[in-house]
């Protein structure tokens, strides 16, 4: 233990995800050596972030205005949406910059275990945004695990009488990988959602 | 396939120690509570990261020691290899296969191990979560992919239960918040249920096919007698379905069967249909022997179906090579006359690790190389 401020100082840092007491310890000497100004400048950041950044009111992104930069883009394709979890899946989307449509995040999955039901989540707007007839494809890009299986499930169960086209992410292979390394869940995947290579 | 060396660090009541072991009939001797037992149990956590002996790993650290670590050198077709398992308790086991870090989940099936122990009398006696695990046990070790099967499984059963918990506490008072019906949820999570319980209903029913008719040899053997004996899926899913291995025909029984208990499933909240409901009826002579075998037939039907298992593994044909066969403390529960049919059955394995308070009650024909163990030290290897 540690003398008071600096040992509050480890215990919030420990809080953090994936930060145990170690490392909360090892940042917290950090911050005690480091030059002020750094420090004023990580501690406006961290406040700023939260009186700042709100969630966009359409798509659940983050974003400094009312609505994210993706829905404010015209250039975006509004008949097709992507549904994630979290605000973090979008920006992993966005890096293959082959997706041009719109987002939709539900905020989780759905989870008795933790107390998740489709109440929790946001897909009140989703159904919202699907109403009007514009979006006429949805994706479901939920984790390829239980939790996200049941709930691209119940969103396509629900989805489906709305004449939405619904389709799921494949799951397979990685590419680059060798065949010899994948595990048996990936491969047995794979196999099922093979494909036919047409010869032109 | 048999292991060549063995090395434990603060694994139960060895601080450090190390041995050599070879193909054939390995006996480890020595009093009570010296750590005979410990050595074959830490052989058998190779194959299925689980005890004969306890339900959780904290037992297998060395009293005062934060983590355990198990190496064995391993031997198949004359090829080498190694493992290496930490085990801590509190955190995930970390594993080694060939030097190099795996995931546990990938090690499923590369060492196999039949162990027949004192324990398994329960297989007879005990509940149906002991003869359930036997089975899921040794469908892993045959299909290595069922290790996945059953974990999501027991997922989907615990989120299961939680809805169904959840609902309850609503039905009570319905404008509790939220639009959503959790039976709408509940359909979800019934059709992962049918799915993977499909899949594991199948595996297992078509697991007992199989070790069927080598369970009657393997009785007859050990028994010296010539019974009836049979080993029976036993589910609950209703007597009017055939049992079968066609997954349709198994996810449509668990689909009607869900539907039919629906209304009680909600109202004790816990997921009624499924395999983790389900039994292994073990018969003599058309008598269950749960209740109705004496002590001796319990004791050869137990060993007569860990017998089975291992030439069910040793002759499937499947990459995996022969199972090591560990025999602790078994010799002491048996007549001389049953100790010879079981010497005489096993001679040929390519590995048989043995344990034993008395060395005069292993057969002569079988006590092969002999180890002495003293107080959690290898006295004479």
């Amino acid at each position: 233990m540690y003398e008071g401020v600096v040992q509050d100082l480890i215990d919030e840092l420990g809080r953090l995800p994936g930060v145990g007491p170690k490392s909360a310890q090892r940042i917290a000497f950090h911050l005690l050596q480091a030059d002020s100004e750094d420090v004023r400048r990580l501690a406006q950041a961290m406040l700023e972030v939260k009186e700042r950044v709100r969630f966009c009111t359409v798509c659940g992104n983050v974003a400094e205005d009312a609505e994210c930069r993706i829905c404010q883009d015209p250039r975006r394709d509004t008949a097709v949406l992507c549904v994630v979890e979290e605000p973090k899946d979008i920006v992993a989307v966005e890096r293959t910059r082959e997706y041009r449509g719109r987002y939709h995040v539900l905020g989780g999955a759905i989870s008795p275990i933790d107390g998740v039901g489709p109440d929790d989540l946001r897909i009140k707007e989703l159904l919202g945004r699907l109403a009007d007839g514009t979006v006429r494809e949805l994706i479901i890009a939920t984790d390829p695990n239980l939790e996200g299986e049941a709930t691209a499930t119940y969103l396509a169960r629900l989805i489906a009488p709305m004449g939405v086209a619904v389709s799921r992410l494949a799951s397979g292979l990685p590419v680059g990988g060798d065949l010899e390394y994948a595990d048996e869940v990936t491969l047995g995947r794979a196999f099922e959602g093979r494909r036919r290579l047409d010869v032109p | 396939m048999h292991v060549a060396s063995l090395a434990l660090t603060d694994f139960r009541n060895y601080q450090q120690a190390e041995l050599t072991l070879a193909p054939g009939v390995t006996t480890f001797v020595g009093a009570n509570g010296q750590g005979k037992t410990n050595l074959v149990e830490a052989v058998g956590y190779l194959s299925g990261f689980d005890s004969h002996r306890v339900a959780t790993d904290a037992p297998l650290v060395r009293h005062g020691a934060q983590r355990a670590v198990i190496r064995a050198g391993l031997v198949r077709d004359a090829r080498r290899t190694s493992i290496e398992i930490e085990i801590n308790p509190s955190r995930a086991n970390r594993v080694q296969l060939g030097g190099h870090p795996v995931r546990p989940r990938e090690l499923a099936g590369t060492v196999r191990t039949v162990l027949f122990a004192p324990e398994d009398l329960a297989l007879v006696k005990g509940d149906p979560s002991d003869r359930r695990r036997f089975l899921d046990t040794l469908l892993v070790a045959r299909a290595p992919k069922y290790a996945g099967v059953k974990a999501d499984f027991e997922r989907v059963v615990r989120q299961r239960n939680a809805l169904l918990k959840s609902a309850g506490g609503r039905r009570g008072r319905p404008d509790a918040g939220g639009t959503s019906d959790p039976l709408q949820t509940l359909m979800v999570w019934d059709e992962q249920l049918i799915d993977l319980g499909s899949a594991l209903l199948a595996g297992r029913i078509h697991l007992l096919d199989q070790l069927n008719p080598l369970l009657g040899k393997t009785y007859d053997a050990v028994a010296d007698a010539s019974a009836e004996v049979s080993a029976g899926y036993r589910w609950s899913l209703g007597e009017d379905v055939d049992l079968t291995v066609d997954r349709t025909v198994l996810a449509g029984a668990l689909r009607a069967a869900l539907e039919r208990r629906r209304r009680e499933e909600l109202e004790r909240a816990v997921t009624l249909v499924g395999p983790h409901r389900d039994d292994v009826l073990l018969s003599l002579a058309g008598v269950p022997a749960k209740g109705y075998a004496s002590h001796g037939e319990s004791w050869s039907l137990a060993l007569a179906l860990r017998l089975a298992s291992y030439q069910l593994l040793r002759d499937d044909g499947t990459s995996g090579g022969e199972p090591i066969l560990v025999l602790d403390d078994v010799f002491a529960e048996l007549d001389v006359e049953r100790r010879s049919r079981l010497a005489a059955l096993v001679g040929d394995a390519e590995q048989v690790l043995v344990t034993a308070a008395v060395a005069a009650d292993v057969p002569a024909t079988l006590t092969g190389a002999r180890v002495r163990v003293e107080r959690g030290t290898i006295v004479d290897a």
